[in-house]
């Protein structure tokens, strides 16, 4: 069992979406319960992981290790450790729930909905446990796919624009990174002889410094695109504002999480010189997207633009807790990933309930919808509170640990950073205010209904997570200690190492030169 | 024994009709027909070559490319008809949708 | 008992969830029962332990509770874990037992409102906050219930939420709140990286020889705990939340923003007292910022109409006298002035909300007037307030402030014991003028109103008369050696603070006279009151006509809340927007879809080839050819 769980997990999806294939498209009824009975399969399955999982083992587990092309060295290779674990168990709970809500928003193409939420779904978990170079970046542009479509074709009036932009903006990142993973295969093919996309293997290699910084920029290219890092934010509030409901959930709560996943798995051990020397630069492009992004998310008038403007600043603590590069750091950044997908997956949960009903997300369209929608509200409260970081919320206990990381590092970051916080609350309660409070204006919100019994169902294993990592986040944060020690302990080791000993490195990389001159002959 | 070269000679003139029939008429049938020039002048050349070095597989590839031709004339007869049918006309320029 | 202290806290968050959860469908008196239940039995369970703790002997009133592990991660390790001494305990009694009564007035004075429920369970909230802020062992538990109570402030100031007014005062002052918390997280980070532990006691031991006293890590790390206080605790330059905060309803001013939260700041200096005595500069600043916050409220305080505005003023007012408590080093003083300051300022809002009751909701002062007859019980209740703020000899104000103002007095501070002093004659003044204004002289109350003036019913009353037996005799259990006390308060958190041995330059000679001072002046300011507002009630119009000049800034509370509109509020929106349209739309968006623009031009340069005639394809098809043909030729 606990070797394949994670093939499992993979592809349950896909099947479940080969089924889907074979329903009468009509039958909207059936294609809705039955997505939605893979998904919650695939999280309770997910659920396994966490229950079996070995706290003290640092190392991968369930991992799975087979010959998949062998000419090329490309082996189907999976696994998770702390780091991964939970943003596995964040994506099948989010698909399980992003299916849940569009319920009854998606109207048209039920089937091909349903469909490509699965693939989807399976692109998400494949990124997030794949081991193999050559897997991940298949994963990583295939999941691109469903996105695309479901932007492109559930998506609001300029949804072209935007799913355009969003691919192109990706695309243009993961390019570089393709040219970088080959360069990584063949430097190991130098080194060892032998052809491997295998990331293990590749972790052994020791790579020279200048190479390092080149390779460093190519994978942060497409990562920082993903996050989205300032300055190539600027298709994610088109995408937000475009997408569907569920779509903006998975893009905000798994998809963006993969840049940053993909800084600390990949960026930090392979090339770890190169990360430290890059600390200043990414910490201050953090620091910049947290002010920057609670600056611009003040002005929005839209209210998913406004919460993708406080991704971009959420995402940026983030980046800031992993560049701290100490233990409190990375395990706030892993944490802030989890609660990020957490919270701002439910704001657009939340928001798109209040649009399937009013068909508007303009700010200015609301106010005094409290006394309407009570339970709403609440609801709305609570989420956007976690949202800020207030204590006892999941919010908290991520934001505080990357300023506490940050603050090791260089005080200044932390400072700036906290800066973030106070505007947080500007514009998240400035936003509260114009939409539940004050009195009614409009006379189509007095007959607003409150959320019915789906949708409660849907948001109460959110606000008991919020809760629940707020007071007691010692079981993920137990979880997670080990991977991030043994990771901060290898980066350590790894970059003295090469560090000491450069001149040989260069050697290794005189002789790659050599090699692929002769083989022009 | 007529040399191979008067047949290519044949060859190269039959070829140069249908290519200038294709460029200069504006019939499509006759554009069509012009195409089937071109083929069978170069199946004309295979066929003189394979005689020349007494090979049968020159021979054979050449019947092959008439059944083929057969098809072909079957397939582009009918989109001719078509294309008459929807533009009630035989002009190849009135065919200039794909452009930018 | 005392090892189930963890109950205290728990039983009004258990109130919060049956009444937020369930509350709607409970009924009006199920849930007053379980809101005023959950916070009264804490207050038992309060008062048992806190004499637990006085049985033990002096040097082993100190208490540690762990409940559960919070944050782990490396060595950073923070437990919601609870400390009980004798700090916390008097910290304790007030929260719960002011908690308490203020939860009964409750039941009362929002019986007709729609959101009953939420009202309670928001009520309980913030008394769990509070309880979380006063026991916790920890900054991070303590900045935990910081924040929580910042948050219950929020949504009980925003009650009411439709008046615009209401929701704009919510958000300033958990924004501006935030400003503050801002600079206190960073001082817990501080804290951390110095000492590698957040524990108060792990912290305080160490603070002696890690830290060197007057060094810039300790004055750091003081200032930015200062500026959460500052934040907190209302004070220059971050106080313009808590007047607006009055629009929340009457009991919520009273528990929030006169008697709990807003002392927590003078708690939390006081908790951290060891870190203050070795950072001369903050405590300088402490003491000369409660100062001037001090008489720079009063002032305001003098002129403003509306009677909770005032009332909000002379809180900041009292806050400022706590902090020049503690910044002459007088924790214990700012602590016993915190204690009777919670019973009398509890005491008047409460007051103030029952003469509203009778009023259908007037807040005017302008248009009060003569219900010393009508509404007995409130009357007589204020009026011992307002002798206890006033420091009238005998009333628990008097104690408590003079305590302060000795203290200030014998460090040798003698400006800021002057301003003390003046500012002491300016709260009598602002304080018998809201009482005569209110009581007596003639109505001025709206025809339509005055026909059903009416006492609240009991269950105001009862709270109110509580409070004004506290008021008067709070201030007994610290009178001063030299009044013939055995300062037995001061003694008490003694164990907390130390025994201080105050440098005796001066006879209680001085100290008589100091004290006469403070109440000559004291005097003087009921006697202006008297002068202006009952014996020659044309006077203060025609002194605003006269000075109209500075009348006007009065009134206007010197312009800040425009000032700060103007200089930080404005221009950030601006840069924001411009952030927006220009940075991202033009620059960013704009390379983007520049490049994306280039890419089409060449492409639309490219397009032009594809004529769409199948013979023009074919030409090139032959050109093609011929090139090919012609390379290979000539090679």
């Amino acid at each position: 069992m606990s070797e394949y769980i994670l093939t499992l997990l993979v592809f349950i999806p896909v099947a479940g979406a080969l089924l889907l294939l074979l329903v009468n498209g009509s039958n909207a009824g059936l294609l809705k319960s039955l997505a939605f009975m893979v998904s919650l399969l695939n999280f309770i399955l997910s659920l396994y992981l966490y229950f079996n999982f070995d706290s003290l083992n640092p190392g991968f587990q369930f991992e799975i290790n087979r010959v998949w092309i062998q000419n090329f060295g490309i082996s189907y290779h999976l696994g998770v450790d702390g780091i991964s674990l939970f943003l596995v168990l964040l994506t099948t709970l989010l698909s399980a729930i992003a299916i849940l809500s569009s319920w009854s928003a998606i109207k048209e193409k039920v089937k091909e909905y349903m469909v490509t939420m699965l693939l989807l779904e399976a692109g998400m978990i494949g990124v997030f446990v794949s081991l193999d170079l050559f897997l991940f970046y298949v994963f990583w542009e295939g999941m691109l796919i469903p996105m695309y479509f479901l932007i492109g074709i559930w998506g609001g009036p300029r949804k072209v624009y935007a799913t355009i932009k969003f691919v192109l903006f990706t695309m243009l990142g993961s390019i570089f990174m393709l040219v970088a993973i080959l360069v990584l295969y063949f430097m190991n093919y130098n080194y060892t002889g032998q052809y491997s996309f295998n990331f293990t293997e590749i972790l052994q290699l020791p790579i020279p410094l200048n190479a390092q910084v080149w390779l460093f920029f190519a994978f942060a290219l497409a990562f920082a695109i993903k996050v989205p890092m300032f300055p190539f934010h600027t298709w994610l509030p088109d995408a937000h504002v475009e997408a569907p409901t569920a779509g903006s959930v998975l893009l905000a709560g798994v998809l963006l999480k993969m840049g940053t996943y993909g800084f600390l798995r990949f960026c930090l051990p392979l090339f770890p010189n190169a990360f430290m020397d890059m600390i200043p630069l990414f910490s201050i492009l953090a620091v910049i997207g947290i002010i920057y992004g609670a600056l611009v998310s003040t002005m929005q008038k839209d209210i998913k633009s406004l919460v993708a403007f406080s991704s971009v600043s959420h995402l940026g603590f983030v980046m800031l807790g992993l560049f701290a590069l100490n233990m409190q750091g990375i395990q706030g950044g892993v944490l802030q990933m989890i609660n990020h997908g957490i919270s701002t997956g439910a704001l657009f949960l939340i928001v798109g309930m209040i649009y399937e009903r009013r068909h508007t997300r303009m700010i200015e369209d609301y106010g005094g919808i409290a006394r309407v929608v009570p339970i709403f509200s609440i609801f709305f409260m609570i989420v956007a509170l976690s949202s800020i970081g207030l204590p006892g919320t999941n919010g908290f206990v991520g934001e505080f640990l990357i300023l506490l990381g940050a603050f090791n590092s260089r005080i200044i970051y932390a400072v700036l950073g906290a800066i973030g916080i106070i505007l947080a609350a500007v514009y998240m309660l400035w936003m509260l205010q114009r939409v539940l409070f004050q009195t009614i204006k409009n006379e189509e919100n007095k007959k607003l209904l409150d959320l019915n019994l789906r949708e409660i169902i849907i948001l109460i294993p959110i606000i008991l997570l919020i809760f629940w990592i707020g007071f007691y986040p010692q079981p993920l944060l137990s979880k997670m200690e080990p991977a991030v020690k043994n990771l901060l302990e290898y980066v350590e080791q790894k970059s003295d190492s090469i560090t000491s000993s450069s001149g040989e490195c260069d050697k290794i990389c005189e002789k790659a030169e050599e090699s692929s001159i002769t083989k022009e002959k | 024994m007529v040399p191979v070269s008067y047949y290519i000679l044949l060859s190269g003139v039959l070829f140069s009709i249908g290519v200038l029939g294709f460029l200069i008429r504006r019939n499509v049938i006759v554009v069509f027909m012009s195409v089937e020039l071109m083929l069978n002048a170069a199946n004309l050349a295979i066929i003189a070559f394979a005689r020349n070095i007494g090979s049968l597989t020159g021979q054979v590839i050449v019947f092959l490319v008439m059944t083929v031709a057969a098809a072909e004339v079957g397939v582009g007869l009918a989109i001719i008809m078509m294309f008459y049918r929807n533009k009630k006309s035989v002009n190849v320029d009135d065919g200039n949708l794909m452009k930018w | 008992m005392i090892d189930n202290i963890w109950l205290v806290p728990l039983l009004p968050l258990l109130g919060f969830l049956i009444n937020g959860i369930f509350g709607r469908k409970l009924g009006k008196n199920l849930v007053s029962w379980i809101g005023c239940g959950s916070v009264g039995l804490s207050f038992l369970i309060s008062v048992k332990v806190f004499f637990e703790l006085l049985s033990l002997p002096a040097e082993q009133r100190i208490f540690e509770k762990i409940v559960f592990p919070w944050i782990y991660s490396g060595f950073f390790k923070v437990n919601i874990s609870f400390l009980l001494d004798p700090l916390s305990g008097v910290m304790l009694l007030v929260v719960t037992g002011v908690g308490f009564l203020i939860h009964v007035y409750s039941v009362g004075y929002m019986y007709e409102d729609n959101g009953f429920s939420r009202f309670f369970s928001f009520l309980n909230l913030f008394i769990f906050s509070m309880l979380m802020l006063v026991l916790a062992n920890n900054f991070l538990l303590l900045y935990l219930g910081w924040e929580a109570v910042g948050l219950c402030s929020y949504l009980l100031i925003g009650f009411w939420y439709e008046k615009k007014s209401a929701s704009d005062a919510a958000k300033k002052a958990f924004i501006v709140n935030r400003i503050g918390d801002f600079g206190f997280a960073l001082g817990v980070m501080l804290i951390f990286w110095t000492f590698g532990g957040l524990n108060y006691t792990e912290v305080f031991q160490q603070a002696p020889s890690i830290l060197v006293a007057g060094g810039g890590l300790v004055t750091a790390i003081t200032l930015l705990l200062f500026m959460g206080a500052v934040g907190k605790s209302a004070q220059i330059p971050l106080y313009v939340w808590l007047p607006d905060a009055m629009e929340g309803p009457t009991p919520v001013s009273a528990l929030i923003h006169a008697a709990t939260m807003v002392t927590a700041g003078v708690y939390m200096m006081a908790r951290c007292h060891i870190l203050y005595e070795l950072a001369p500069f903050t405590l300088g600043l402490v003491a000369v910022i409660g100062a001037v916050t001090a008489i720079y409220t009063a002032s305001i305080a003098m002129v403003q109409n509306d009677i909770k505005r005032v009332l909000a003023y002379s809180t900041i007012s009292q806050l400022g006298y706590m902090f020049l408590g503690c910044g002459v080093g007088a924790f214990a003083a700012g602590i016993f002035h915190l204690m009777t300051h919670a019973f009398f300022k509890a005491l008047l809002f409460l007051g103030a909300g029952s003469v509203m009751h009778a009023l259908s909701g007037e807040l005017n002062m302008q248009k009060m007037g003569g219900l010393k007859g009508k509404i007995p019980v409130t009357f007589w209740t204020v009026f011992a307030a307002v002798l206890a703020i006033s420091g009238i000899p005998l009333f628990s104000g008097f104690f408590s402030k003079d305590e302060i103002l000795w203290k200030a007095f014998s460090q040798g501070n003698l400006l800021l014991w002057l301003i003390g002093v003046i500012c002491a004659g300016m709260t009598a003044f602002y304080m018998f003028r809201l009482l005569f204004l209110t009581f007596f002289g003639k109505s001025r109350v709206d025809e339509s109103i005055k026909s059903h003036i009416h006492e609240s019913p009991k269950i105001m009353t009862v709270p109110l008369m509580i409070l004004a037996i506290l008021s008067v005799l709070g201030g007994y259990v610290g009178i001063p050696k030299s009044l013939g006390g055995g300062n037995n308060f001061e003694h008490f958190l003694s164990s907390v603070f130390g025994e201080k041995e105050m440098i005796i330059h001066h006879s209680a000679f001085t100290e008589y006279i100091v004290m006469i001072i403070s109440i000559g002046v004291a005097l003087a300011g009921i006697f202006f009151a008297y002068r202006f507002y009952i014996s020659k009630p044309e006077l203060p119009k025609s002194l605003a006509e006269k000075y109209n000049f500075p009348y006007r800034v009065l009134l206007n509370k010197y312009y800040v809340d425009e000032f700060y509109f103007k200089i930080i509020v404005n221009p950030l929106l601006k840069f924001a927007t411009f952030l927006w349209q220009f940075i991202d739309i033009r620059i960013i968006d704009g390379t983007a879809n520049g490049l994306a623009g280039m890419v089409n031009w060449f492409g639309g340069i490219g397009r032009k080839i594809q004529t769409g005639y199948v013979r023009n394809y074919a030409l090139g098809m032959v050109l093609g050819v011929i090139l090919v043909l012609a390379y290979f030729i000539l090679k």
